[in-house]
């Protein structure tokens, strides 16, 4: 297996988190973007790990990964609850009604 | 890279070997294609998907009767008269079946074992007149396994095992299974979810079939798990009716519960047997006491909540009365002959483990044998005031689980398949019925909609009566065999015979089965009256006959299928349409009378009431009437481990007559009493009435106050369901009950043995009993007077703080900054900043008509601007330099 | 050497299997008109990503993510969705009006990175052959050595997070 086919599998499923970022109305929907976001930094390391292999560097990968899998938790959890208090409060997780910085 | 293992161990055994044996694993894997290619292709084809069901079921179900054939051909094979001579050829029947060149001395390779020279295997019958002594090699199941993944020194394998058990559950699930295919194409033709319904149920074959033919405890996990899974599905089947979806949901909850003893259960027998899935390891390290006893007690017990849950047994049945819910075929095949027997058979595999973790041998009571009997007891006490068919039915599998928990808890290990054998046949036979009179009056209510049905639906009640004395254990009828090996394994009938050889004095059990076995016969004829006899009460749908909703595919499919009758039984849900039956036939009238269902559904109804009547002479007692031996108990003979390495050493009691004439004398007598309660005093009131006006419940007090117990299913479901608080009364009956019942378990495992008396227990009981009553009463009371007391203290306390301090505290700072506040605006801002801002102010309000347009408010535009910058710079940043 | 080869042939195979099934539900995921379909969708990424893990051999990341991701974040977003009411069925109202600025955005990130990752790593291989042995022991040696201040820094963000959500969305 060559090391580019992880990086490259990485990259687009980046940037179709990118795009589901910027392009989706619902919040829950963007915070499942960054979800992909996330999950394709984590692909891209592990891969670096199994190719450094030799250079002991799998087990620092494994554990960024783990981190990064925590902290994409924590993440979560707190978006949501902000996604559900926004929604308590105007009825709708519509991000163009989100619109206060509006000058 | 199948392998088969060699038995090890105690006797001669010899491992079973043959083609449908170690490919057992196709049987599972063609219901698992069923049902994939039925979710992926079934709404397309002709028949909604059923056809590939039923035809899968069927092939199942031939591959399984082969299966079984093969088995069988492999235990006659190891009671063949076998010699091995000198000359190490071995000789069976006079015949030489070896090919050894016969000038060694050496091992002699016979079946997948080796034997020295001079082995002798015969088979422990007379022959000739001169009995051989011995007896013939255990054959051991065949197990083929493989390994599927190795971490840590740990193996992980995946692999099927064959013995008598595995086959006999393979063929009372694809018979029921497939009883219930064809019996489902009537009853839920034109459900909108059809095809979805036969998926689930090739879905819940494949795992129940996978959950069987398990080598190993994970399978064995998995498959339990799965098998939920396709049982909240299939009860939630028509979830738009939220009651459906709550029953769905109780059940698999209730069953989670169990699951984490399972879990725990399994993790201990893994680490307590040096690191093996196998269940044949596991099995004989437990029997060769290799193992910490507390250790498998630890784990019996952890198993034991399991089977709690997943088989019903007290204080966790209380999902699978609401488990109804659900369509009938799936009450039948799920809730009644296959699902819930998992835990029955869990406990038949790992019963090494049980036998001895909870010293089965020996005792008078344990803790499987006394849940198994409470069980029976609550279930039959609970059937007698149901007016719901399904739930009667409902109480009384629960309380044939509690018989078939019983018979492994004293050690009669055959009895307890046996009879799990017959009361899937019956069982299922039963809920077919019940679900073809609903079918006819559309309501399960016997109170409300019943009544008389014998004169419209002959062939079920034929059926339906079958049934029903085949589970009353009236010879010669199955159930009357299965549950007398019952009885009799219990030993507690020795005591007025004699030395019974059974595995221990079980006199508690043997009373409790015996009371349930009259109440089981009385409910019954209960149920018989109040559906077939008397007069017809329903057919009040008048007012459903103004709004009629179908859809085109309902109608051609009742076209095609019952010519101008359509019929279907669907709980309408907020929104759904309705479906009431059309009757265009000559006798219409505006109450439609019943009549007789199709052929789909009376066939099932007849194979399994044949199949009620005749299972029971699969196991005749030992010495029944003279007959030669190979007549007789060829169940045992051939489902029964009996000597192999994975199975403790049990004792078999010997058969009783008097315990049979008793047994069947309490059985008649309630049944008559029944009779006359029901056909004569309660029918002489009216035809049509369907209970006792002024009966005893209204005369006696003490007699209200049980039967509101029963109705409220003894306030158990007031304690799960938080929300409803638990009266006083309930909260004291129950805890009296554990309470006594916790005395008597404590009173008898002190005075363990075969001759104690059984008053100190007694004692024991009641004590414990009442003690408990005390300690419960007063808490209640202690409780409630505390927390006002404590509530009104501390509420006082913080209301003087919060007003005094803290209010205090922020009424200061802000009188503080206010007047701050005022200085700073009067002097410095006013004075000198105001003149700067404005200036500033001119300048950049021109600026920012400008920028505002980029200032939308949208994050994610932001965002894209952002990143597109972002994007840009990294390009020129890589690309260019 | 053939099993060897076999055995890459087939990690390839399994790999771009993957990766189609990946992309396929990661792009339906973000142009599914149905909430509740693009949860799901995102299920079979990161069960996907589990499994490319797993091919790669760090198989203890690859349970931790089926366990945290599936087990716990998506029942998160599943809740999430069901409590603000999501429509049951299709809904046509999910994506913004103008959706140029993102999809060229989107374009020319995966170019310029594509142009950088195959510059960096065009012919770099992964051997992974055989069974490895299992590194779980290695990596929480290496949390609670190496890195026990990020492992305890996590500690704290974990509990910030939930202090932070329960105290973001009660009600008042």
């Amino acid at each position: 297996m060559y090391l580019v086919q992880f990086l490259l599998l990485s990259a687009v499923l980046f940037c179709i988190g990118v795009y589901g970022v910027l392009a989706r109305k619902n919040a829950v929907l963007v915070l499942m973007s960054i979800e992909l976001i996330l999950n394709a930094v984590n692909i891209n390391l592990i891969a670096f790990g199994a190719f450094n292999r030799s250079l002991d560097a799998a087990v620092p990968a494994e554990v960024f990964a783990l981190f990064i899998i925590a902290v994409a938790a924590a993440e979560v959890g707190v978006g949501l609850a902000m996604v559900l208090t926004i929604y308590r409060n105007r009825k709708s997780i519509d991000l163009t009604e989100v619109d206060m910085l509006r000058g | 890279m199948f392998t088969s293992l060699a038995a090890e161990g105690g006797g001669p055994t010899i491992t079973a070997s043959g083609w449908f044996l170690e490919n057992v694993f196709i049987i599972p894997l063609i219901m698992a294609i069923s049902f994939a290619v039925i979710l992926f292709f079934g709404k397309r084809m002709p028949k909604g998907g059923s056809e590939i069901g039923i035809a899968a079921v069927g092939i199942c179900f031939l591959l399984s009767l082969v299966t079984a054939g093969q088995w069988i051909g492999q235990v006659n094979y190891a009671e063949n008269d076998c010699i091995i001579d000198d000359e190490s050829h071995v000789i069976c029947n006079g015949v030489q079946v070896d090919e050894n060149h016969g000038d060694e001395e050496s091992a002699v390779a016979f079946g997948e074992n080796e034997y020295a020279a001079g082995t002798v295997l015969v088979a422990g019958v007379e022959a000739d007149g001169e009995s051989k002594g011995g007896a013939h090699p255990a054959v051991d199941a065949t197990v083929s396994q493989r390994t599927w993944w190795s971490n840590g020194g740990i193996d992980f394998t995946v692999g099927t095992m064959v013995d008598g058990l595995t086959v006999t559950l393979l063929i009372i699930v694809t018979v029921v299974s497939g009883l219930v295919h064809v019996y489902s194409t009537d009853y839920v033709a034109g459900d909108r979810r059809y095809t979805h319904f036969f998926a689930f149920l090739s879905l819940f074959t494949a795992a129940m079939l996978f959950f069987v033919t398990s080598e190993n405890i994970l399978q064995m996990i998995v498959g339990w798990e799965l098998v939920g899974v396709c049982s909240f599905a299939l009860i939630g089947h028509w979830w738009e009716d939220q009651d459906n979806s709550d029953a769905a949901l109780k059940a698999f909850l209730t069953n989670r519960v169990g699951d984490m003893g399972l879990l725990i259960g399994m993790i201990i027998l893994f680490f307590a047997s040096g690191e093996t899935w196998s269940i044949i390891d596991i099995n004989k390290f437990a029997i060769a006491g290799e193992t910490s006893h507390t250790l498998l007690l630890i784990a019996s017990l952890c198993l034991l909540a399991a089977v709690m849950s997943k088989s019903g047994q007290f204080f966790l049945h209380t999902w699978l009365p609401d488990a109804m819910a659900g369509p009938t075929p799936v009450s039948a095949l799920i809730h009644a002959a296959t699902m819930v027997v998992a835990g029955i058979y869990l406990i038949a595999r790992m019963y090494g483990v049980f036998f001895e973790g909870l010293s089965i041998g020996g005792s008078s009571i344990n803790a499987l044998a006394l849940i198994g009997g409470i069980t029976t007891l609550v279930g039959a006490s609970l059937a007698f005031v149901q007016d719901d068919i399904k739930k009667v039915l409902a109480y009384s599998t629960i309380s044939q689980l509690g018989y078939m928990a019983l018979a492994l808890g004293v050690g009669a290990w055959t009895a307890a398949i046996f009879h799990l054998m017959t009361h899937a046949f019956f069982k299922a036979c039963l809920f077919l019925g019940a679900g073809s009179v609903s079918h006819a009056v559309h309501s399960f209510d016997m109170k409300k909609d019943m009544g008389g049905m014998r004169k419209f639906m002959p062939t079920t009640y034929k059926t339906f009566v079958i049934g029903s004395i085949a589970l009353a254990g009236v010879p010669p009828l199955a159930g009357f065999w299965s549950k007398d090996e019952i009885l009799v394994g219990t030993g507690g009938w020795g005591f007025f015979e004699g030395e019974p050889h059974s595995n221990g004095a079980y006199t508690v059990m043997l009373v409790m089965g015996m009371i349930t076995a009259a109440m089981t016969a009385a409910y019954m004829t209960r149920v018989i009256y109040l559906t077939f006899f008397g007069e017809f009460r329903g057919g009040h749908h008048d007012d459903h006959h103004d709004d009629h909703a179908h859809d085109a595919t309902h109608d051609a499919v009742h076209a095609v299928a019952h010519g101008d009758h359509a019929h279907e039984l669907v709980h309408a849900g907020a929104g759904a349409e309705v479906h009431h039956d059309t009757h265009d036939d000559g006798n219409h009238h505006d109450q439609h009378s019943p009549h007789e269902s199709g052929p789909r559904i009376l066939w099932p109804l007849r194979i399994l009431a044949f199949l009620a009547v005749v299972a029971g002479f699969l196991n005749l007692p030992k010495g029944f009437l003279g007959l030669p031996k190979g007549m007789l108990q060829r169940f045992e003979h051939f489902v029964e481990p009996a000597g192999a390495s994975y199975f403790p050493p049990i004792s078999h009691a010997d058969p009783s007559w008097s315990l049979a004439i008793f047994a069947t004398a309490v059985v008649v007598l309630a049944i008559a009493l029944a009779y006359w309660y029901y056909f004569v005093k309660v029918n002489s009131q009216s035809p049509a009435a369907t209970e006792m006006i002024n009966g005893p419940t209204e005369r006696s007090s003490l007699l209200k106050a049980g039967h509101t117990m029963l109705k409220n299913n003894y306030y158990l479901d007031h304690i799960y369901d938080s929300g409803e608080p638990v009266g006083a009364a309930g909260a004291t009956a129950m805890a009296t009950i554990f309470g006594s019942a916790a005395g008597l378990a404590l009173g008898f495992s002190l005075d363990n043995g075969l001759d104690q008396p059984f008053w100190p227990s007694l004692i024991w009981g009641v004590v414990l009993g009442s003690t408990v009553f005390i300690i419960v009463n007063l808490a209640l009371q202690t409780g409630t007077g505390i927390a006002s007391f404590v509530k009104g203290r501390l509420a006082w306390v913080a209301n003087w703080i919060h007003e005094n301090i803290i209010d205090g505290t922020v009424d200061t700072i802000g009188e503080t900054s206010v007047t701050t506040a005022n200085a700073v605006y009067r002097y410095i801002d006013q004075g000198v900043i105001d003149g700067t801002v404005n200036a500033a102010g001119a300048g950049s309000s021109g600026a920012g008509s400008e920028l505002r347009r980029w200032s939308t408010g949208q994050v994610q535009q932001y965002a894209t601007v952002m990143f597109a910058g972002a994007t840009l710079l990294a390009g020129l940043l890589i690309i260019v330099i | 050497m053939t099993l060897m080869v076999g055995a890459v042939v087939a990690q390839n195979v399994f790999f771009w299997i993957l990766a189609a099934i990946m992309i396929v539900a990661a792009l339906r995921v973000v142009t599914t008109n149905n909430i509740v379909h693009a949860a799901l969708y995102l299920v079979v990424v990161l069960a996907g990503a589990a499994a490319q893990f797993i091919l790669l051999g760090a198989e203890f990341v690859g349970v931790t993510q089926v366990l945290v991701y599936i087990g716990a974040v998506v029942v998160l977003f599943l809740f999430g969705i069901m409590l603000t009411r999501a429509k049951v069925g299709a809904e046509d109202d999910l994506n913004h009006d103008n959706l140029w600025p993102p999809v060229m955005t989107a374009i020319m990130l995966v170019v310029i990175m594509a142009y950088a990752v195959i510059d960096f790593a065009g012919s770099d291989e992964i051997r992974v052959l055989g069974v490895q042995e299992t590194r779980v022991d290695e990596v929480s040696d290496a949390i609670f050595t190496t890195y026990i201040v990020a492992f305890e820094a996590i500690s704290v963000l974990l509990l910030a997070a939930l202090i932070g959500a329960i105290v973001v969305a009660r009600k008042e």
